[in-house]
């Protein structure tokens, strides 16, 4: 299962025009949490808003439309988002809280609602986990390389930053500038490389540009509250979906880089367990699905 | 996997005869109806039996259906220590207190199973800054993890332990659900617990990917996000080890994480 349990996979991208313009992919993150606002599934949203420095992403509760989408589009380095949940819970009142989160802090929530030690009140408010894929992070030093000392722009020209067909990819107004992915190489975060998630494996929704065409969106549902939100989302019309390509650039597409992912994962780990270093997760030899992120 | 936890969390501390297991296991299989809980109260503040009360929705039931409280200070009016099936000890013990250290021996020998409830007695949490020289006893200095004197078999820690965690370990106790307890045995090793342990643990080990769940859990917003790294105030941290517990990159359950999910 190197994709994870789900009921449905499709194509799918917001209608909403403004939010094909801003997003990232389909607008997927943007559209559902918009959406749910407006239906009261969620009284507010954890996104990665705009920080301080230009592509420095500052989580923040979103509390309206606009927020959501002043928010959209990716950002490669941190966005804690999982730190402000308990801000949305207790400064903000909320009771209903959605937040988007990639699979290492879907990771990080899930553990907290199945064993909260220490965290009062709070598990029972997560009302919506929008997950997006994740190959891996870069620290936000690591950004700055690309975008000052490769690409040799400044940050404040970038308009959109992007990896897809082996590229690292920077859009100012009038140029685009793509550094092939060894240039980046050597510059992800550490931790990402013992990762086992690749598709937001315990999301409620999970979301992200690979197998579908450009301008659209990936889209697992996997929860009974994900699917019942996706489907209730595309039935209002606020999302439109067709079936997934399941040839090479498609699902076939999905399936290897997932599995690639995962099997270099594995090497990393079943490496550092022979070095005596920590590691959460077991080794290939412990386990029955070797791919499994367990 | 039992083992590899162990490992990982450093049970460096006292070694533990491993009956453990098979003792939860008697419990629950006994005492399927109500088991006899004892409170002990050691030096806590209470906040962890208050905890245990703001099961708002499930304390009635909690009480009269589920388990049978049979001592403790202000539950329950009885001097002499009953024989328990569970003990819950709040507090960590001083070892200048000749009552507290009988009461927490007399435990042992009582209780089928004894449980730290709570940081201080799991992890000795804020009472580890305590140097003594101050009333009401200035002698009394030293104070320890119960696990340090005795042996434990499940440590529920937390400054206090919500009362969700609460809940869910007696519902698990009361169905054997072993699986669901075996993070709460195993965390019985975990006893010199500090907010740096994200950095020794977690990021000098390669492993933080800057999720910020430790900054959620910290109950006294010691830390931080700086650079997607975790940074502990220590004027703020009280050693209770949540951070490092709540940390995806600590101990994984992904099992039962699924199987909550229904996934
Ligand atoms: C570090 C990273 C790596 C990724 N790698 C892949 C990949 O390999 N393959 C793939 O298909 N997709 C990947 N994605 C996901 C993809 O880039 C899009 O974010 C996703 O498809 C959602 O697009 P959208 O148009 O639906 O969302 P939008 O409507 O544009 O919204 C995007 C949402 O993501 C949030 N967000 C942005 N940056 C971060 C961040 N750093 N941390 C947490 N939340 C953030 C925003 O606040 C916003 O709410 C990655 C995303 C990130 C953050
Ligand atoms: S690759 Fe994994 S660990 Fe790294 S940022 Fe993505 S989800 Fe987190
Ligand atoms: S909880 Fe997340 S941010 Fe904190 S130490 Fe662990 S991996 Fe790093
Ligand atoms: S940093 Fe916070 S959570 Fe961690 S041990 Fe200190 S007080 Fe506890």
């Amino acid at each position: 299962m190197v994709l994870g349990t789900y009921k449905e996979v499709v194509t799918a991208r917001s209608t909403d025009k403004q939010i094909q313009k801003i997003a990232q992919d389909g607008g997927i993150v943007s559209a559902l949490f918009c959406y749910a606002l407006d239906e009261k599934i969620i009284d507010g949203a954890v996104v990665a808003g705009p920080g301080e420095d230009f592509w420095k992403p500052q989580p923040m509760v979103a509390m309206s439309s606009d927020e959501i989408l002043a928010a959209a589009g990716t950002k490669y380095t941190f966005s804690p988002n999982v730190w402000m949940l308990k801000e949305a819970v207790r400064q903000y009142g909320l009771e209903k809280v959605g937040t988007v989160a990639i699979p290492c802090q879907t990771m990080g929530i899930r553990k907290m609602q199945s064993y909260p030690f220490g965290v009062r009140f709070l598990a029972d408010k997560i009302a919506l986990i929008t997950g997006i894929f994740c190959m891996e992070n870069f620290p936000y030093e690591s950004l700055k390389t690309f975008i000052s000392e490769k690409a040799g722009i400044s940050p404040e020209l970038v308009e959109k930053m992007d990896i897809g067909k082996g590229k690292f990819i920077l859009e100012t107004a009038d140029d685009v500038i793509k550094l092939p992915l060894k240039e980046t190489h050597g510059y992800e975060q550490n931790g990402c490389k013992v990762c086992l998630d690749y598709v937001a494996e315990l999301a409620d929704v999970s979301t992200g540009s690979v197998g579908s065409q450009d301008g659209w969106s990936t889209v697992f549902t996997r929860t009974d509250v994900g699917e019942t939100l996706f489907k209730s989302a595309v039935e209002a019309g606020v999302i439109e979906t067709k079936p997934v390509d399941e040839g090479k650039f498609g699902m076939e597409m999905l399936k290897k880089l997932s599995k690639q992912k995962k099997e270099k994962a594995m090497k990393v780990i079943d490496e550092k367990k022979a070095m005596g270093l920590p590691i959460p997760y077991k080794a290939s030899s412990e386990k029955e699905d070797p791919l499994a992120n367990i | 996997m039992l083992a590899r936890i162990k490992q990982f969390l450093g049970m460096e501390t006292k070694p533990k005869e491993v009956a453990s297991k098979q003792e939860v296991e008697k419990v629950a299989e006994e005492e399927k109806t109500r088991p006899k809980i004892g409170y002990i109260h050691l030096s806590g503040c209470t906040g962890d039996i208050m905890s245990l009360t703001e099961n708002y929705d499930i304390l009635a039931e909690l009480l009269t259906d589920m388990v049978e409280v049979v001592y403790g200070q202000t539950l329950v009016d009885l001097w002499e220590m009953p024989e328990m099936d569970i003990a819950l000890v709040e507090g960590s013990v001083c070892l200048q207190d000749e009552h507290s250290l009988h009461e927490l021996k007399e435990v042992r020998e009582k209780a089928n199973l004894v449980v730290a409830f709570g940081s201080c007695a799991a992890t000795g949490c804020f009472t580890r800054y305590s140097r003594g020289g101050q009333q009401a006893q200035p002698s009394h200095e030293s104070f320890v993890p119960i696990a340090d004197l005795i042996k434990v078999d499940l440590a529920i820690p937390g400054c206090p332990p919500s009362p969700e965690i609460i809940a869910k370990t007696v519902v698990a106790v009361i169905n054997g659900d072993m699986d669901y307890l075996q993070p709460m045995m195993d965390l019985v090793g975990y006893t010199e617990a500090c907010g740096c342990d994200l950095q020794k643990k977690v990021v000098n080990q390669s492993l933080c990917i800057g999720c910020g769940t430790c900054a959620m859990a910290c109950q006294t917003r010691a830390i931080t996000m700086t650079n997607g790294r975790p940074e502990i105030n220590c004027d703020r941290c009280v050693k209770c080890g949540i951070c490092y517990i709540q940390c995806p990159r600590s101990w994984w359950p992904a099992e039962r994480i699924n199987k909550d999910l229904g996934l």
